[in-house]
């Protein structure tokens, strides 16, 4: 069985894993374009900040991990699927069969259309090349605008403060990171980013940027506000890499479209990933989540189906966890709510302290929360496995901190023995 | 035989010596904020609960790392952390549906159970055998699938 994997990141990877855990004799193959061993883009805000050398990155020890379990790993660019041949072409003019093949490349950053974005001060931070950029320009007491506060940018907030750039966020939303947290939550951000000195601009957007002397660039805000930068980040959201299917007869949404198997319209042809567009747990809907648990969920499951086992996902539930500049803030699933269900919440703005629950029926289908670190999995754990509350879910709405009491009072025999 | 902690929440008095000795093994302060094991109180029952990680077998906090700072220890079965390789990302701390892998503000890293390297100090801690370190017949996820199972009305009608 030759099964042949186009993408390098988590979820090429643990599909690879997988597939040698299911069959010792399989020929596997991963086929990677970046220039690196397969690294990890979630470690990227922890290398700008020199927490880890680059090689911290790395999905798995690159020099013994894909020798130990007999993955190939090919530094490659796939330039072509035959599908009918089922034969891959390289842009090295190399071909490779396979039997069954896993697209997993992931997505790429999208560009707002800007004029000035060619400039050479301008970068997205999406692979270990942008990071090497972005640590390169963004030098102490640098000025650097941030094009974008969603995850991305939340996420890299604080590897730029640390830096010691004087930094500015622009966002075209009416708060920060507004597909992740609600208007509560994503105020709770803004604050707490201008008290550490960074100047936060919501409601706006960048409508030019041009050079200026000594190696600056000039932004141009829809405020009318104008900022000078040593560097400008872009970090406006991704969309899946489906180049490579063009031409095929494969069905392209916004991603790859799979079934519960993670198969496409073609049954040899399997996605995972940033790329795919798989089931979400919470609405039943083709989604595209690009989020890396999503990613490692669905190359696991790719992988059974592809060495033959018959697996169904339930679908992947959309979940995020943020550190930005030290507050935390997680959500998962239907955070924004339900018609017709109910919701308990307890803010405390002078705390940077909130939680929000959002329940249909006596379950769990959603909630969101800042400033807590503490068994914030568990909000996985009852909504996925849609606990029935009964009474406990008056007490959360009394009390909606009690997160893992009511779980622990619903899953275990709290009588005496 | 591996060996895994069992939990008889009947049994526990709240005393937390458990949370002590956990946190003293683990930061070298007697510190239950620190703990990795928490005792639950439900008052309306006059109840507690030591919960922790159950060293399930899908390891969703394992599988979930984004740089293999979670692995197995072959030993005593436990995911255990790498302190050098985790970057602090809290990727496994959504992912765990348990709850029980948690951000340490204080070290920057996650930090969950790891059996004390097979000789758990929690259990050694507490004195009415509520938590006991025992062959590991079942436990981790079907064990709490069985426990989740008895929160459904479907379960109830069958009981």
């Amino acid at each position: 069985m030759q099964h042949v994997i186009v993408g390098a990141g988590p979820a090429g990877v643990v599909a690879a894993e997988t597939l040698r855990k299911l069959d010792p004799d399989a020929d596997i193959t991963i086929i990677g374009d970046e220039p690196e061993p397969p690294y990890s883009r979630m470690a990227i805000p922890y290398y700008l900040i020199d927490n880890i050398e680059e090689s911290g990155s790395y999905l798995r020890d690159p020099d013994k991990h894909f020798k130990a379990q007999n993955i190939e790993v090919v530094q490659q660019r796939v330039d072509k699927i035959d599908a009918k041949a089922k034969k891959l072409t390289l842009a090295d003019g190399s071909s490779r069969d396979y039997d069954k093949l896993l697209i997993a490349t992931g997505s790429h950053p999208i560009s707002p259309p800007i004029p000035g974005l060619d400039l050479p001060q301008v970068h997205s931070c999406w692979t270990l090349e942008d990071a090497r950029n972005i640590i390169r320009l963004a030098k102490s007491g640098s000025n650097v605008v941030l094009i974008g506060a969603g995850f991305i940018g939340c996420i890299i907030l604080e590897a730029l403060v640390k830096r010691g750039v004087h930094l500015a966020v622009v966002e075209m939303g009416n708060r920060m990171v507004p597909r992740m947290l609600d208007e509560k939550a994503g105020g709770l951000l803004e604050t707490w980013c201008k008290n550490k000195g960074i100047d936060v601009h919501t409601s706006c957007s960048v409508d030019g940027i041009e050079a200026a002397a000594d190696d600056q660039v000039e932004v141009n805000l829809s405020d009318g506000s104008k900022l000078s930068a040593a560097l400008v980040i872009t970090a406006t959201g991704v969309k899946a890499n489906t180049d490579l299917l063009e031409g095929t007869d494969i069905n392209i949404d916004q991603g790859v479209l799979v079934n519960r198997r993670m198969q496409t319209s073609n049954p040899d042809i399997y996605a995972a990933g940033d790329v795919a567009q798989g089931v979400d747990f919470s609405t039943g809907n083709f989604e595209v989540q690009a989020i890396q648990p999503t990613a490692t969920d669905h190359g696991r499951v790719a992988a059974l189906n592809m060495a033959g086992k018959d697996d169904e996902h339930h679908g992947t539930l959309n979940m995020n966890v943020l550190d930005t500049v030290g507050l935390v803030s997680c959500s998962f699933g239907l955070w924004m709510g339900v018609d017709g269900g109910d919701s308990a919440e307890l803010y405390n703005e002078d705390e940077f302290q909130y939680i929000n629950l959002q329940f249909e029926g006596d379950h769990l289908v959603g909630a969101s929360s800042v400033g807590k670190t503490q068994h914030v999995g568990v909000l996985r754990g009852l909504i996925e496995s849609k606990i029935h509350l009964g009474d406990w879910k008056n007490r959360l709405m009394q009390d909606p901190t009690a997160i893992m009491e009511a779980y622990v009072a619903c899953t275990q025999e709290l009588s005496y023995s | 035989m591996q060996k895994s902690l069992n939990i008889d929440p009947g049994k526990c008095t709240g005393c937390l010596q458990c949370e002590m000795a956990c946190s003293y093994e683990h930061t070298g302060t007697f510190n239950p904020s620190r703990s990795y094991i928490k005792v639950f109180t439900f008052h309306h029952e006059g109840r507690f609960a030591p919960y922790t990680c159950t060293q399930c077998d899908e390891a969703w906090c394992m599988r979930a790392c984004p740089v293999d700072a979670i692995s197995v220890d072959l030993a005593t079965g436990a995911k255990v952390i790498s302190d050098d390789k985790c970057v602090g990302c809290k990727v496994c701390t959504i992912a765990c549906p348990f709850g029980t892998v948690n951000y340490s503000q204080a070290t920057g890293k996650v930090v969950k159970c790891d059996l004390c390297g097979g000789d758990p100090q929690c259990a050694a801690a507490c004195p009415t055998d509520a938590i006991t370190y025992v062959d590991a017949d079942w436990t981790g996820y079907d064990r709490m699938l069985a426990s989740a199972a008895k929160s459904l009305p479907s379960a109830e009608a069958t009981t």
